[in-house]
């Protein structure tokens, strides 16, 4: 950020979207570049959740619980009762169920990043000579997208492994409209419409909500950067603890339901390749 | 809104966790939670067991305070029974005792009224004697006339 003036509003609202990439990106699609900000929150955000989890787990008591363990235990009963629910193989709820409860807790982490204030971390690593930071992971359709991809890859992975390598072919061009060879190709498109309709929404649903989300953020930091001893910029500025607050405590409930839907749909998506139409 | 390689870093990153919580979350927590749900069962049934076991205890108990009532009842009635039948053997042993006492005496009178009335008939005879022979003086032989007077005194 230039230091020299203060930006206007566009360069403010381009500034805080530009992610910290390791090489310039220049076209929309470029599988040389990475962007360290994503990672770097993502995985450390992920490691947190399961090394905290683990460390509880290790000394987890079947007497009376502390209140910690008392609250994980809620998350992973709820996750448990969902997976029991979605996922009818107990084999494969021994790795959904923990899959569920990861996806959970980590995007719940993730989209939290939401809640710390919008400025804070990028002018941290603004003081250290990072230019670029985005703090909130799942803002990132590459963060989101890798994770339904992973969604996706599991699904192929369950399909096989229930139904055979050849019940798999077979469901993939006989459902859903009939065994006729004629249908063939329309059933196949139609379960490829569906498997990249499923993967796209499954992951562009937590991008859209944590962007428009934190883009909100920004505007409203917009207002409290308005402040310029006049009364107009007196009222932005209170407008900006109004608007934040009210927010900012609509966001609780956002980052938790996002967390939430994502999780279910690993479950359902899972859960549907197991079952034979 | 780009797309880059940290799609695929994010997907690798995504299984990892996966599977660090598959193996070193998940399990551990379940058991704690299982053997806490056994525990909690085990305790109801402990405790409906106590509940049981009271319910019997105090049946037994009553039974107890029923059956001892009765015993000593039963007791009483007999040590009733007894001590009547004592009072009334005593009594009757009283009252054998006193008629024999009565007889014996009864007997004892009349011998002595026998015996002073031989005395008497002794000192009868002896002063009929006397005075006859004051009457008679000479006249009459005491040992002449003794079968007379031994007459006279089985007379009286």
């Amino acid at each position: 950020m230039a230091a020299e003036h203060a930006p206007t509003a566009s360069e403010y609202i381009v500034h805080h979207l530009s992610f910290l990439t390791s090489a310039k990106q220049t076209s929309l699609v470029d599988w040389s570049v990475f962007h360290i900000d994503t990672l770097f929150y993502s995985t450390i955000l992920g490691l947190l959740g399961v090394f905290v989890m683990a460390r509880l787990a290790a000394r987890a008591t079947s007497g009376v619980p502390g209140r910690f363990q008392a609250a994980v235990e809620i998350i992973i009963e709820m996750v448990a009762d969902q997976a029991k629910g979605i996922v009818h193989s107990p084999e494969s709820r021994k790795f959904v169920a923990p899959l569920a409860l990861t996806v959970f807790v980590w995007i719940f982490l993730m989209n939290a990043m939401d809640l710390v204030p919008v400025d804070l971390l990028p002018m941290a690593g603004a003081a250290v000579g990072i230019d670029y930071m985005r703090v909130v992971a799942t803002a990132d359709l590459n963060a989101t997208l890798g994770m339904s991809l992973g969604v996706l890859l599991l699904c192929i992975y369950y399909s096989i492994k229930i139904k055979g390598f050849g019940g798999w072919m077979h469901e993939l061009f006989t459902t859903p409209f009939g065994a006729h060879p004629l249908l063939w190709p329309v059933n196949f498109s139609m379960q490829m419409i569906e498997y990249v309709a499923k993967t796209v929404s499954h992951g562009m649903r937590l991008f859209g909500n944590m962007y428009a989300g934190e883009l909100i953020f920004m505007l409203i930091a917009l207002m409290g950067a308005a402040w310029a001893g006049t009364l107009g910029s007196g009222l932005l500025w209170i407008g900006h603890i109004i608007a934040g607050t009210i927010w900012a405590i609509f966001h609780i409930l956002i980052i938790t339901l996002q967390a939430f839907i994502f999780m279910m749909l690993t479950l359902v998506y899972i859960g549907q390749a197991h079952e034979s139409h | 809104m780009n797309l880059n390689a940290t799609l695929f870093a994010q997907l690798v990153v995504f299984f990892i966790l996966a599977w660090f919580t598959m193996k070193f979350v998940w399990p551990p927590i379940m058991k704690a939670l299982d053997e806490r749900a056994s525990k909690i069962a085990d305790g109801l049934a402990a405790a409906d067991k106590a509940k049981t076991d009271l319910q019997l205890a105090e049946r037994r108990a009553t039974d107890e305070l029923r059956k001892a009532r009765e015993t000593s009842n039963e007791l009483r009635a007999g040590a009733e029974r007894q001590g009547a039948q004592v009072l009334d053997e005593a009594r009757a042993e009283a009252a054998r005792i006193v008629a024999a006492a009565r007889t014996a005496a009864e007997g004892e009178a009349g011998v002595a009224a026998q015996r002073a009335k031989e005395a008497l008939r002794d000192q009868v005879a002896l002063l009929a004697v006397a005075g006859a022979e004051r009457i008679l003086r000479k006249e009459i032989d005491a040992a002449k006339h003794a079968d007379l007077l031994n007459q006279l005194k089985a007379e009286l």
